[in-house]
C-alpha cells in the first residue's frame, strides 16, 4: 500500500475513535440514557443533566485539541506534513 | 449617570472602536477581500471564529430557551459546540488544503460542473438569509428597548455600522473586528453571570455556581430548589423536562451539529489560515473560545429563572402585588415582550403553570438575557455593557454571514460563471456592489422578520445540514461520488427539509401558506421542522449513493484531486496557483 493511502487508513482510525467518543458523551450520555444516570449526582449536577449541559461541551474541546495533536505526529511519521 | 446615558457612551465606544479597525484593515486585494490574505494566526482566527459564530441567537436568545425548557435546551448548547468537532475532523483540513475561496467553488470544482457550483450558491444564499434576518433582529430590539429608538431606526444604524466595515475592510476587516467584538461580547455576558452566581451561590465561577447551594442559608443545591419550585407550580422539572420527545432531541442536536458544520460562512473561516495544521488549530480555538460562553449559558439561564420566580413570588405562596412590582418590570412591559393581566383580581401577580390561572401572560424567551442583570438589582454599568455585548454579536455574525453571500455572489456567479475574464480590480468592485446589496436585503427582512430569532436561525441549519455538509464530506471522503450522485443528494435533501418546513410555517413563512394541513404537526416521528435537518441529511447520503451507484464514476483527475486533498504536503502549491 502507498505511504498516502496508509496514512489516509491510519488518519480514519483516529477519526473514527474520537467520533465515537463524542457520540457517547453528546448522544448516549446526554441524551439516550440521561434518565438513568441522573441518578448519580456531582454536587448539585444530576450527571445526565451535567454531560447534556456541560461535560459533553468540554468533551469536545478536549477531542478537537487531541485530534490536532494527534493528526500532526502522524503527518509526520507519513512524511505528508507541510514546509 | 443613568441607565441611557451610560448605554449610549458604552455602545457609542464599541462603535467608534469597530470603524476605527476598518479604517485600519481595509481590503487592497481579492485575497485580502475573500480569505483576509490567508494570514490570520490561528488563536486570533479562533477568537473571531466564534465571534462569527456566536450570533444575536447565542447571545441573546439561548439563555432564555434554556431558562423556560430546562433540561431540554441542552439541544442547543451541544448542537452547536459538537458541529466543530466534526468540521475540524471531517472538513477543514481538507478545505483548507484545497486552498479556493468560497464553498460553492470547491463543489463546482470537486463535483466537475457549474451545475453543482450553481445548486451549491443558491443552498448557500437560501441558508444565509435565512439566518442573517435573526441577527438584524437581535440588532432592531436591543436598540428599540436600551437606546429608546424606533426598532426600525435601530436597524438602519446597525446596517450602517455593518455597511462601513464590511464593504472596506471585506474578510481582513471583518476579522479584525470580530476578534474586538468576541473580547466585548464575552466580557459582556460573563460579567453578569459571575455577579449573579455570587450573589445566589457564594461562588464566582457560574459552570459551578450552578452546581452549588444556595447561599441563601436553606441548605438546598440551586437545581434542587429550582426543580422544586417549578414542580410546585406545575411546570415541568427543570433538570428533566425533555424537549418533545427524546428521539426529537435526539435528531434536533445532530441537526444542530451537521448544520454547524455545513454552514459556509463558518467553514469560510479555516481558508484564511497559512497552513493545514493551522486550520486544525483553528477549531480548538474556536471551541475554546465558544464554549467560554456555552458553559456559562446554562448557569445564566437557570440562574435567570429562579430570579424571575422568586420575584414574582417572594416565598412560597405569597405572589407579587401588582402596586410593588419593580421598574425593570414596568420598563419590559413598555416594549410588550413582558405581560401580566390580574385575572382574579386580587392585585397580586400569580405566575403557575395552568393556563387559566397564570397571570404572566407574557414573557418573551428573548428579554432574559437582557433583563437578567436587571432582575438581578445589578449596577447599571453591567446592564449598558449586556446591550454592547448583544449587538456585538449580533453584528459579528451579521458581518460573517454578509461575506459569504456577498462572495459567493461575485466569485462564484459573477467570475465562476458569468465573467470568468473578469479583472480582479473589476471582482473587488463588484463584491463590494454585492455586498451592500446583501446588507439592503437583509435589513429588508429585518423590518418584516419571518419568526422569532433562534427560530429562524435553526432553520438555516437544517438547509445546510441537508445540503451543503453531506456534499462536502461526500467529496472528501468518497472519491468515487459524482456529480449526478452529489447533484441528486443535494436536491433531495434540500427539497425534503423545505417541504417539512414550509408545510408548517407557511412557503416562506408566510402563515396563509401553510399547506397539508391534515397531516398534523410533527407528523415524521414527533420531529419538529427545525429538527428536520439531520433527516433531510439522511435522504441526501442514501440518494447520492444510490444514483452514484448506477451512474458513471467521476473522472481519473477528480479522484486523484481528492486524493491529493487528503494528505497535507503541498498547501503551498495550492496557495500560489492562485
Amino acid at each position: 500500500m502507498s505511504t498516502r493511502a496508509s496514512y489516509w487508513k491510519a488518519n480514519l482510525r483516529l477519526v473514527t475513535i474520537c467520533l465515537v467518543i463524542w457520540f457517547l458523551v453528546s448522544f448516549v450520555f446526554g441524551i439516550l440514557l440521561a434518565e438513568p444516570l441522573n441518578a448519580i449526582r456531582i454536587g448539585g449536577y444530576k450527571l445526565g443533566f451535567w454531560f447534556a449541559q456541560q461535560g459533553s461541551i468540554y468533551t469536545f474541546v478536549a477531542l478537537v485539541f487531541f485530534y490536532a495533536w494527534r493528526v500532526n505526529k502522524l503527518d509526520q511519521k507519513f512524511g505528508v506534513h507541510e514546509d | 449617570m443613568d441607565l441611557q446615558t451610560l448605554t449610549y457612551i458604552v455602545v457609542g465606544a464599541t462603535f467608534a472602536l469597530y470603524i476605527g479597525i476598518a479604517i485600519w484593515a481595509r481590503a487592497k486585494t481579492t485575497g485580502d477581500f475573500y480569505v483576509a490574505g490567508k494570514g490570520v494566526n490561528p488563536v486570533l482566527n479562533g477568537m473571531a471564529t466564534a465571534a462569527d459564530w456566536m450570533s444575536a441567537a447565542s447571545f441573546i436568545s439561548m439563555a432564555g430557551l434554556i431558562a423556560f425548557y430546562g433540561y431540554g435546551g441542552a439541544v442547543f448548547l451541544m448542537g452547536w459546540t459538537g458541529g466543530y468537532v466534526l468540521l475540524a475532523m471531517l472538513l477543514a483540513p481538507y478545505l483548507r488544503k484545497y486552498g479556493k475561496y468560497t464553498v460553492p467553488e470547491f463543489i463546482g470544482d470537486r463535483y466537475y460542473g457549474r451545475s453543482a457550483r450553481i445548486l451549491a450558491v443558491i443552498c448557500l444564499i437560501i441558508a444565509s438569509i435565512t439566518y442573517v434576518i435573526g441577527q438584524m433582529k437581535g440588532i432592531g430590539v436591543a436598540f428599540s428597548r436600551f437606546l429608546e429608538t424606533e426598532y426600525d431606526t435601530g436597524l438602519y444604524i446597525g446596517m450602517g455600522i455593518v455597511f462601513i466595515y464590511a464593504v472596506m475592510g471585506g474578510m481582513k476587516g471583518i476579522t479584525y473586528t470580530q476578534i474586538a467584538q468576541y473580547c466585548v461580547l464575552i466580557f459582556a455576558y460573563t460579567v453578569p453571570a459571575v455577579f449573579i452566581s455570587m450573589h445566589l451561590t457564594g461562588n464566582p465561577i457560574p459552570q459551578i455556581g450552578l452546581g452549588s447551594k444556595m447561599a441563601d442559608g436553606s441548605g438546598l443545591f440551586l437545581l434542587d430548589k429550582l426543580d422544586a419550585t417549578l414542580k410546585d407550580l406545575g411546570f415541568g422539572t427543570y433538570t428533566e423536562n425533555v424537549r418533545l420527545s427524546t428521539f426529537n432531541m435526539f435528531v434536533y442536536t445532530m441537526s444542530l451539529m451537521i448544520g454547524t458544520a455545513g454552514l459556509p460562512h463558518v467553514i469560510m473561516r479555516f481558508f484564511t489560515v497559512p497552513r493545514v495544521k493551522d486550520a486544525r488549530s483553528t477549531a480548538g480555538w474556536a471551541l475554546v473560545f465558544i464554549a467560554l460562553l456555552y458553559t456559562v449559558a446554562p448557569a445564566v439561564g437557570a440562574m435567570a429563572r429562579m430570579n424571575l420566580m422568586d420575584t414574582i413570588q417572594p416565598a412560597p405562596g405569597q405572589w407579587l402585588e401588582v402596586e410593588q412590582r419593580p421598574q425593570w418590570f414596568k420598563n419590559w412591559e413598555k416594549t410588550g415582550l413582558l405581560k401580566f393581566e390580574d385575572k382574579n383580581g386580587d392585585g397580586k401577580i400569580q405566575y403557575v403553570a395552568d393556563k387559566e390561572k397564570n397571570e404572566m401572560v407574557k414573557v418573551d424567551r428573548d428579554i432574559m438575557v437582557l433583563a437578567n442583570p436587571e432582575i438581578a438589582k445589578l449596577p447599571n454599568w453591567v446592564i449598558a455593557l449586556v446591550v454592547a455585548g448583544g449587538l456585538a454579536a449580533a453584528l459579528s455574525t451579521a458581518a460573517g454571514l454578509l461575506l459569504a453571500i456577498a462572495s459567493s455572489i461575485s466569485h462564484d456567479l459573477l467570475k465562476g460563471v458569468f465573467a470568468p475574464n473578469i479583472s480582479e480590480k473589476s471582482e473587488l468592485l463588484a463584491s463590494r456592489f454585492a455586498m451592500a446589496a446583501a446588507i439592503a436585503a437583509a435589513g429588508y427582512l429585518g423590518l418584516h422578520p419571518p419568526d422569532f430569532a433562534a427560530g429562524t436561525v435553526a432553520l438555516a441549519f437544517g438547509l445546510a445540514a441537508s445540503s451543503i455538509f453531506p456534499a462536502l464530506m461526500m467529496g472528501i471522503f468518497s472519491k468515487k461520488m459524482n456529480k449526478a450522485g452529489a447533484m441528486a443528494g443535494m436536491l433531495a435533501g434540500i427539497s425534503i427539509t423545505l417541504f417539512y418546513v414550509f408545510q408548517h410555517k407557511g412557503i416562506f413563512f408566510v402563515a396563509d401558506w401553510k399547506y397539508l394541513q391534515s397531516w398534523g404537526t410533527n407528523w415524521f416521528l414527533g420531529v419538529e421542522p427545525n429538527a428536520f435537518g439531520a433527516i433531510g441529511a439522511v435522504f441526501n447520503f442514501a440518494v447520492a449513493f444510490i444514483v452514484a451507484k448506477v451512474t458513471a464514476p467521476p473522472p481519473e483527475h477528480i479522484q486523484h484531486m481528492v486524493e491529493d486533498i487528503r494528505v497535507p504536503i503541498g498547501a503551498e502549491d495550492a496557495v500560489a496557483a492562485h
